[in-house]
């Protein structure tokens, strides 16, 4: 077994240990191993996670080859679940890699308890689907006697010799159970990832109640200097330097930031106590840091200029930190989690000693400076946030007291990351899937499909209607559309129909979907390509990882793949 | 290849029966070319061959997407060996092929796995192999992580394109590229026809040089455990081991430029120096996990296999993806530089027929747009005059007396391609340039359009 501080080292560089080890706790289960189930699963395997338990109860067949590399031709006949499961266990030893020989549709109706051992769940290829009562009305009628639905786009008609009645009952079991395993997830606090491949198209949406992140490492935040709001120990600290000084080395090592905090005080206190806050005044005060310069290759004081805005910028908190700290989940009781005690301790923080600010990070970026200075900087901002951290560590303790739980439940290292993470803090809600497959929201419904400058956004609303009209089409004829060349011209009218017949369900009147979009639809007949069910299997193992580390931000909406111009959408339905 | 061709096997069952719906069909949103046929994939895997350069994490996956997209001839090139720390994306390679060529052992897998694909493997580095071996290639897909070799392999590339004579480009001789690119959770897939969508070096502001830090900085006021660990690597190291080369990948080095940072940041009261970070700041490491790599080299695959056989509209021309905040996606359409030295008609220079190759090689490196220094000289797929290996030079030096005007079988005026050396940021980098060569006073000239010269 290799060292695995050196075979994760690339990836530990990202979500570091603590990370890391999350991972490696984590029980994934896969529902369907076709490319793009396999797919994800290899991305997970490669990162190290705990184990995985590979759900299928298809045979391997010829097709299979051409798109899902986790097979080859000793495969064929053979359980898919077993030769998937193989093959990923070879990739990585570390990985406990499990199979069960079922159909992911028979174990959510006989055996709903079976998915409570799991992290994660990843159904791939699950027709979106149809409400129950839908498929009772419309897929009953046009039934063939002794032909049933299965859920796989590979073995989508199986002749299993059986009554009507039989094959009715299992009908509805398979047009119902992504819902149900959406429920079964929800209510065993599962995560669920649904990820479907189809054509040139696909889909990615997360299930979960909710999902709260601390760790959200934003590509870009603004740093933490406070200098539209500094504290007296700042202004102490930057009193106590000379900008005055005659020397020029000394002159050209002064911390930005200390520059900043002097001059701003010089201004305040010509102008009634405020900092500058119009654009005249904003340039009247970039002139002023620049009329302070004795030299012109002072770099500290071309970054005081560049950073001058940071000066005006509001106070206080901001707007997606405001609607946190006032959501309903902040009444804390016992059952709460320890991300919500923290935000109750936060909300209060703000309220008293923070004054209308979150607690400080404490940390400052690299800017010109002696050595001394920077360093002793750097102590005035540590030495706020330490303060700042027992503050909000008391308010935690005295909540934890008042609904009844240890006040030492909460580590002394969980809070403080908190901390300095307070004002990046991230809530994602994910709405039922059923909930929203009854009632998209509509004006966002409208939004995309009537959005006329922008060709791109009709193409991704447009693949979610097809997609949703394939499984439609399904019900109603027992395949997919396109399957067989022949039937080619008539399925075109025939999922147009359907597809408007959805839109119109939806209360979406005078939409149509563009044309072309509706008969390439039909003539990807359920195809999954490799590199459409790589890119899709890519998606979902990456929020997999966001999931289970619990850091970074996972996608809030549904995710449509777009192969035509690689415009891909998140659509927020 | 026997079998390669085949669409089904013995028990009727067709194993492209899905890849084979996108082109046998008929589609509305696809290439201008498109011809939906049953042969239409036989013909993909006759004809087309795709060069993969690197064989990291963006070439394993594109070899194993390219191999079960249809591709069948398929050729890989990469210097590197395996490393342990390669394992935890770069799926084809086991902890038993630890230090074996990545190239080689890539191949092996993908061959393994998916019957009737062929692969050769190439394990030397990207200048080893000359123009012809470039030449026959029909897509040239890029896994690479560096910023020189895009730009060298976009270079050759686009050598090959030939304008005709009212400027515009020759479609039989574009060479497109798909090129992708990832740093942890972000990434870049774009698209290059050479002539018509913006080559790698019409957009190389995409990729600014990286900033160093001041040496001042290291010296005097070291602020960073960065800082510490660069003083020690760049300067210490000098001072004290006077003339012995530093090694990044001998850890008795890494150690000690370790350890003197330490010692430093202790000194000035820093914080932050470890011996992964030391590695990190002095290797430059880019973090890199599989999910983004799989994304980026999939959207490459599906334009190759776009660009191939015209069975959808094609990206135009780059995309960007960033997953750590949701997941965000553009697509950007970036337009060509009309002046591109690299995919423009070439520069042109008007010489005297008298000009000797020696001279003619002077010119080169003073002209103030290629200032290309030691250059070697090629004419329609001849040597003129090679600077390496010493056999070749050796052959080809009593060319340098004589007139290019006589070397190049005295056409008036023709395409010349040179490869030598520029300073890019202070440093010597690999670049091939494309001229377009007229001898002044020959019949024929009056004609050639020089306004587009420079
Ligand atoms: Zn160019």
């Amino acid at each position: 077994m290799a060292e695995p501080k050196t075979k994760y080292d690339r990836q530990l560089r990202i979500w570091g240990d603590q990370g890391q080890a999350a991972l490696e706790k984590a029980s994934i289960c896969l529902l369907n191993c076709g490319p793009t189930g396999s797919e994800t699963l290899k991305n997970l395997v490669l990162g190290g996670v705990g184990s995985i338990t590979v759900i299928d109860g298809s045979r391997v067949e010829i097709e299979d080859l051409g798109n899902n590399f986790m097979l080859d031709e000793s495969s064929v006949g053979q359980s898919k679940a077993k030769c998937v499961c193989a093959f990923l266990q070879e990739l990585n030893d570390a990985v406990k890699a499990k199979f069960v020989e079922e159909s992911p549709e028979a174990l959510i109706e006989t055996n709903p308890s079976f998915f409570s051992q799991f992290t994660l769940v990843v159904a791939t290829q699950a027709q979106y689907v149809l409400s129950m009562i839908e498929n009772m009305q419309k897929g009953a009628r046009s039934y063939d006697k002794g032909k049933i639905l299965t859920l796989r786009v590979v073995s989508f008609l199986l002749d299993l010799h059986q009554g009507s009645f039989e094959s009715m009952g299992r009908f509805e079991l398979v047009e119902a159970s992504l819902l149900r395993l959406d429920r079964i997830c929800r209510q065993a606090n599962i995560m669920l990832i649904c990820a479907r491949s189809y054509g040139l198209t696909g889909l990615v949406r997360i299930s979960l109640k909710e999902h709260t992140v601390v760790e959200s490492k934003p590509d870009h935040f603004l740093d933490d200097l406070r200098l539209n709001n500094p504290w007296p120990e700042l202004k102490r600290f930057a009193e106590s330097i000379d900008l005055n000084t005659t020397d020029p080395v000394v002159h050209k090592h002064i911390p930005y930031v200390v520059v900043l905090v002097k001059i701003a005080d010089d201004w305040a206190q010509a102008h009634s106590g405020r900092f500058p806050s119009s654009r005249e005044e904003k340039r009247a005060f970039k002139e002023l840091i620049k009329s302070k310069m004795i030299a012109l290759d002072e770099d500290n004081y071309k970054e005081a200029v560049e950073a001058s805005f940071k000066i005006s910028a509001p106070q206080g908190i901001s707007s997606s930190l405001h609607q946190i700290i006032n959501d309903h989940s902040v009444e804390v009781d016992s059952t709460s989690s320890d991300f919500w005690v923290m935000v109750g301790a936060l909300k209060e923080f703000i309220a008293n000693e923070g004054n209308g600010e979150a607690p400080l990070e404490g940390s400052i970026p690299d800017m010109t400076s002696s050595t001394e200075c920077y360093v002793n900087l750097q102590k005035i901002y540590q030495a706020k946030a330490e303060a700042d951290f027992l503050a909000v560590e008391q308010r935690v303790r005295s909540i934890l007291k008042r609904i009844g739980r240890e006040p030492n439940s909460i580590s002394k290292a969980s809070i403080k990351n908190f901390c300095r993470n307070a004002r990046k803090i991230t809530v994602c809600r994910y709405r039922p899937i059923e909930e929203e497959f009854n009632s998209p929201s509509l004006p966002e419904m409208q939004k995309y499909l009537n959005d006329e400058d922008c060709r791109w956004l009709p193409i991704a609303i447009g693949f979610y209607i097809l997609l949703r009209a394939v499984d439609r089409f399904a019900a109603n004829y027992n395949r997919f559309p396109g399957i067989f060349d022949g039937e080619l011209d008539e399925d075109i009218p025939r999922l147009k129909a359907t597809a408007q017949a959805i839109l119109n369900d939806l209360g979406c009147n005078g939409s149509t979907l563009m044309e072309d979009l509706t008969n390439d639809m039909c003539r990807y007949g359920g195809a999954e390509l490799h590199a459409v069910a790589a890119f899709v299997g890519g998606v979902a193992s990456q929020e997999a990882i966001k999931l289970i580390t619990k850091q970074f931000v996972p996608m809030t909406g549904t995710f449509i793949f777009n192969g035509i111009d690689q415009k891909s959408q998140l659509l927020i339905l | 290849m026997a079998g390669s061709l085949t669409t089904s096997s013995g028990d009727g069952g067709n194993r492209w029966r899905d890849l084979d719906r996108l082109l046998t069909r008929p589609g509305n949103i696809v290439g201008p070319t498109f011809d939906p046929s049953p042969e239409l994939r036989s013909e993909l895997q006759q004809y087309v061959r795709v060069l993969v350069v690197g064989a990291g994490g963006l070439g394993c996956e594109l070899l194993k997407d390219l191999a079960l997209s249809g591709f069948v001839n398929l050729e890989v090139i990469d210097m590197d060996r395996i490393e342990v720390s390669n394992l935890n994306r770069q799926f084809l390679f086991r902890l038993q092929d630890v230090g074996k060529p990545k190239a080689e052992v890539a191949a092996k897998r993908v061959m393994e796995r998916v019957k009737g694909v062929n692969i050769v493997p190439h394990f030397c580095r990207i200048e080893d192999k000359d123009l012809d071996f470039y030449n026959k290639f029909n897509i040239i897909a890029l896994g690479l992580d560096s910023v020189e070799a895009r730009s060298y392999i976009n270079a050759v590339a686009c050598t090959f394109l030939e304008y005709n004579s009212e400027d515009k480009p020759d479609e039989d001789s574009m060479k497109p590229m798909v090129d992708g690119g990832t740093e942890g959770f972000k990434g870049h897939a774009r698209v290059i026809m050479p002539g018509v969508t913006p080559c790698f070096e019409c957009t190389i502001w995409l990729f600014p040089p990286q900033v160093k830090f001041p040496l001042c900085t290291l010296a005097e006021t070291p602020r960073t455990a960065a800082h510490c660990i660069e003083y020690a690597h760049l300067i210490k190291w000098d001072e004290v081991h006077g003339g012995k080369p530093f090694d990044a990948d001998d850890p008795e080095h890494m150690q000690w430029v370790y350890s003197e940072a330490a010692k430093r940041a202790e000194l000035f009261g820093i914080p932050g120096v470890t011996y992964s970070f030391t590695q990190g700041v002095v290797k430059n490491i880019i973090p890199a996990i599989a999910s983004t790599n799989a994304i980026i080299s999939a959207a490459c695959t599906l334009e190759a296999l776009k660009i191939a056989s015209g069975c959808s509209k094609t990206m135009t021309n780059y995309l960007t993806y960033n997953g750590l905040e949701g997941l965000h996606t553009k697509v950007t359409e970036f337009v060509r530089d009309k002046d591109c030295l690299v995919c423009g008609p070439g520069t042109l220079l008007e010489l005297d027929p008298s000009t000797t190759l020696q001279k003619f090689i002077e010119l080169v490196g003073d002209h103030p747009k290629l200032q290309l220094s030691k250059a070697s000289v090629t004419h329609r797929g001849k040597n003129l005059y090679m600077q390496a290996p010493p056999v070749l030079e050796e052959m080809t030096r009593s060319n340098l007396n004589l007139p290019l005007y006589e070397l190049m079988d005295k056409v008036p005026k023709d395409v010349v391609h040179v490869a030598g050396t520029v300073n890019k940021d202070d440093k010597k980098t690999s670049a091939l340039r494309k001229l377009r060569v007229v001898f002044k006073g020959i019949d024929g000239v009056t004609d050639m359009d020089t306004a587009n010269g420079a």
